[in-house]
């Protein structure tokens, strides 16, 4: 795998921490298939992806909850002639009082989170397999690393993809390809513009996206973004339970 | 309102004398604005940029405010004319960042990088070359805005010349500008050569303008606006050339340093200012002559020090900037930084720079031809509001005007002065649109 003219393909590329990575590989020369549901968007990001130096930017209009995975990406795999990234950026954070009350609400993010994610990685997995070469990136949470009452639901989803991913590491490792779930804190991106106060632990999408382009080279199966995140992880998942159970979080 | 804006505290502009909170919407994508400015019916409408506006131009506390920082995309770039489309939300550092190692610079450039594209052109801004170039809107080719009653109207100077005029220079209140397209400059190296010849007084400014001006694209002068007595009027006066060497290397914005808090009251103190004035005259005196600069360290020298603003302290800063038509200028100048020096209030920052024949685009455009001087004061209240008053009746009497991206205080009867055509204006005018700044000089 050369440093110029990587084969990438982003599911959810109009996410705002996917984007600010696709800038990065963009001034190195790559070649994107940017898979999302919003044709106009997708274009947008293309037409600016091309100009900062992409060999390539094709937008393909998804719903990466619901399309088959094995075949569409057997279909890019083809486009592309090989696949050196695959970086699976889309997600669902939902409203944790519904999700917890409304079976469908729950449903459909696990479906987005957990189930669709997983049958990407699992075709993206074999064909690394197969290559013997390129590196799965598998946007997860530091949400995922202990259920806590203030979102538990999405955190179990991001929870079980991180152990799937973690899975393909180990699988693929003896091939040289690679499986990364990189697990980001509080980042500042229209999934959390709810929040109004964003304090000292808040990242933006760059910062986030360097830690991916990163995971893109070296390193796994599990990155934190920024990294301090895994010293704050380490300390939560190791609380006692009744300590931890006075806290509100 | 709807969910789409959150109230956030903190949002201020760059002189930081405002606090209020305001309602935010943060879109990324063209699509999502319909949304936002569609729903106006309860409250006012404004997009902002970097908020590198002093004042409160870019701020609207009665209303909602749509922070266009995340539609930051290129568009196109024709690179046998150097013409760039681009979302009105890329910064011009971006901008410059894609650009320079190709050859091309932006048309005219303000003091800062940190200005988005929207911005520029809201504020139809200037910059050191404004006798060669003219201002910022004239180099606009196009522009795609989206008033509140859904519209997209694309603008150009013949395609809908009207509304046009009163987008550039428009202070955001004709409706959301999403992209323009921007005619930039070839440029044969990254790099100029800076010329910097000390000033003992003012008639010794004006020779030097007057030279300067036809050999030497970019000009402009420091002044000193504490020193009275035999150092009155004294100053540095910078001219400069782009180089023809081919090194095209780009600006990196990872080399800032940065200003992590409110500096201590002490270094505003008066004796403190001026102690600074006299260490950058003599040292500059020092380093007099020619120079090989590169464009980040000669048009942007104050971007290498992120958040300097907050070097003026919790309470903030007003900055001052007129223009003084040419006839009256010599004059008027002499009256201002009279009144200036003998306040004691003005601090470290100071220019004076000519403004060529060119004329501005834009019905409610500040350049014109004469002198402008800029300078900031840090907020000591009444006392400084009263020395901008003050300076109101010098550049009312000598037919002068404001500029409003550095304003906070005009009156509506100074910026009706300033700016003769405002009638015209408010003809095309988004009813949806509105900020501090317009509420204020409007009623
Ligand atoms: C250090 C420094 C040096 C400066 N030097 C110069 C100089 O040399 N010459 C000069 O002319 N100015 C100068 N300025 C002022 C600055 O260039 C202007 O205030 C500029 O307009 C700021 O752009 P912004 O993106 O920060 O916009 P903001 O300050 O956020 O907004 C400015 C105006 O633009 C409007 N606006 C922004 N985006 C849009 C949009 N997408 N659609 C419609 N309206 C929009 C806003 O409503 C507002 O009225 C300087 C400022 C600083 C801090
Ligand atoms: N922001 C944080 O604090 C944070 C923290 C930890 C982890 N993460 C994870 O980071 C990833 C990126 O999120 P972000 O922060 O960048 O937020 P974002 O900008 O809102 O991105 C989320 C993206 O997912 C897309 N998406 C959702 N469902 C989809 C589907 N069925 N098919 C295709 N695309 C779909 C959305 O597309 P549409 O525009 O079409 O809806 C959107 O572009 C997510 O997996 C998120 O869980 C975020």
């Amino acid at each position: 795998m050369t440093r110029a003219g990587k084969r990438i393909v982003i599911l959810g590329a109009a996410s705002a921490i996917a984007e600010a990575t696709a800038r990065i590989w963009a001034r190195e020369g790559a070649r994107f298939i940017l898979v999302g549901r919003e044709k106009s968007r997708l274009d947008a990001i293309a037409d600016h992806l091309r100009l900062l130096g992409a060999a390539q930017a094709h937008p393909l209009v998804l719903d990466c909850a619901t399309a088959d995975a094995g075949a569409e990406l057997a279909a890019m795999l083809k486009a592309l002639g090989g696949l050196d990234v695959m970086l699976l950026a889309y997600g669902l954070l939902g409203e944790p009082k519904r999700l917890e009350t409304e079976p469908a609400a729950a449903a459909e993010l696990m479906q987005t989170n957990f189930c669709s994610a997983a049958a990407w990685c699992l075709a993206a997995s074999a064909i690394l397999e197969r290559q013997r070469s390129g590196v799965l990136l598998v946007i997860g949470s530091v949400a995922g690393d202990r259920g806590r009452r203030s979102n538990f639901v999405y955190g179990a989803s991001k929870g079980g993809l991180a152990r799937l991913v973690e899975g393909i590491a180990h699988k693929l490792a003896p091939v040289g390809a690679r499986a990364v779930v990189v697990k980001p804190g509080f980042v500042d991106t229209p999934m959390t513009a709810g929040v109004a106060k964003k304090g000292l632990l808040w990242a933006d999408p760059d910062t986030i996206a360097r830690v991916i382009a990163r995971a893109a080279e070296r390193g796994g199966p599990t990155v934190y973004a920024p990294a301090f995140w895994r010293w704050i992880m380490l300390a939560i998942r190791h609380l006692p339970a009744p300590v931890f159970n006075k806290l509100d979080i | 309102m709807s969910s789409d804006f959150a109230k956030r505290d903190g949002v201020r502009s760059w002189g930081r004398t405002s606090n209020h909170s305001q309602h935010v919407a943060r879109p990324r994508f063209r699509d999502e604005l319909n949304g936002l400015i569609g729903d106006a019916e309860a409250s006012s409408r404004l997009a902002s940029g970097l908020r590198r506006s002093y004042g409160d131009s870019c701020l609207n506390s009665d209303g909602a405010l749509i922070d266009m920082r995340g539609l930051d995309r290129l568009i196109a770039f024709d690179d046998r004319t150097g013409t760039l489309c681009a979302e009105a939300g890329a910064s011009l550092s971006q901008i410059l960042a894609f650009s320079a190692p190709r050859g091309w610079f932006l048309p005219t450039t303000p003091g800062t990088r940190f200005v988005t594209l929207g911005g520029a052109v809201a504020n139809d801004v200037h910059g050191k070359n404004h006798h060669a170039a003219g201002s910022f809107g004239r180099h606009i080719e196009s522009i795609g805005l989206l008033r509140s009653d859904g519209a997209r109207r694309i603008l150009s100077p013949t395609a809908e010349p009207d509304l046009f005029a009163a987008t550039i220079g428009g202070l955001g209140l004709t409706g959301i500008i999403e992209w323009a397209e921007l005619r930039l400059e070839r440029i044969a190296s990254a790099y100029l050569d800076v010329e910097t010849i000390p000033y003992r007084c003012l008639a010794e400014f004006w020779a030097l303008a007057e030279q300067s001006a036809e050999n030497f694209e970019h000009t402009v002068a420091w002044i000193d606006c504490v020193s009275r007595g035999t150092k009155f009027g004294r100053g540095l006066f910078s001219r400069a050339n782009w180089r023809a060497d081919d090194a095209l290397d780009a600006h990196d914005d990872r080399t800032w340093k940065s200003i992590p808090c409110d500096a201590p009251v002490f270094l505003l103190d008066r004796l403190a200012i001026a102690g600074f004035n006299e260490l950058y005259y003599r040292k500059s005196c020092a380093r007099r002559g020619l120079r090989r600069q590169h464009y980040a360290s000669y048009f942007y020298p104050l971007d290498a020090l992120r958040g300097w603003n907050r070097l003026y302290g919790r309470r903030g800063m007003f900055q001052y900037q007129c223009v003084i038509p040419r006839s009256e200028a010599r004059e008027a100048i002499a009256i201002l930084l009279d009144e200036i020096t003998r306040s004691g209030q003005a601090s470290f920052l100071a220019v004076l720079k000519t403004f060529g024949e060119l004329a501005s685009p834009g019905l409610l455009s500040f350049p014109r031809a004469g002198v402008t001087l800029a300078l900031d004061f840090p907020n000591r209240g009444m006392d400084t509001l009263r020395l901008m008053s003050r300076l109101d009746a010098i550049v009312e009497e000598a037919r002068g005007a404001l500029y409003p991206a550095k304003d906070g205080r005009m009156t509506g009867k100074m910026f009706r002065h300033s700016f003769p055509r405002w009638r015209e204006f408010v003809v095309h005018r988004d009813p949806a649109m509105s900020s501090d700044f317009w509420r204020r000089v409007s009623s």
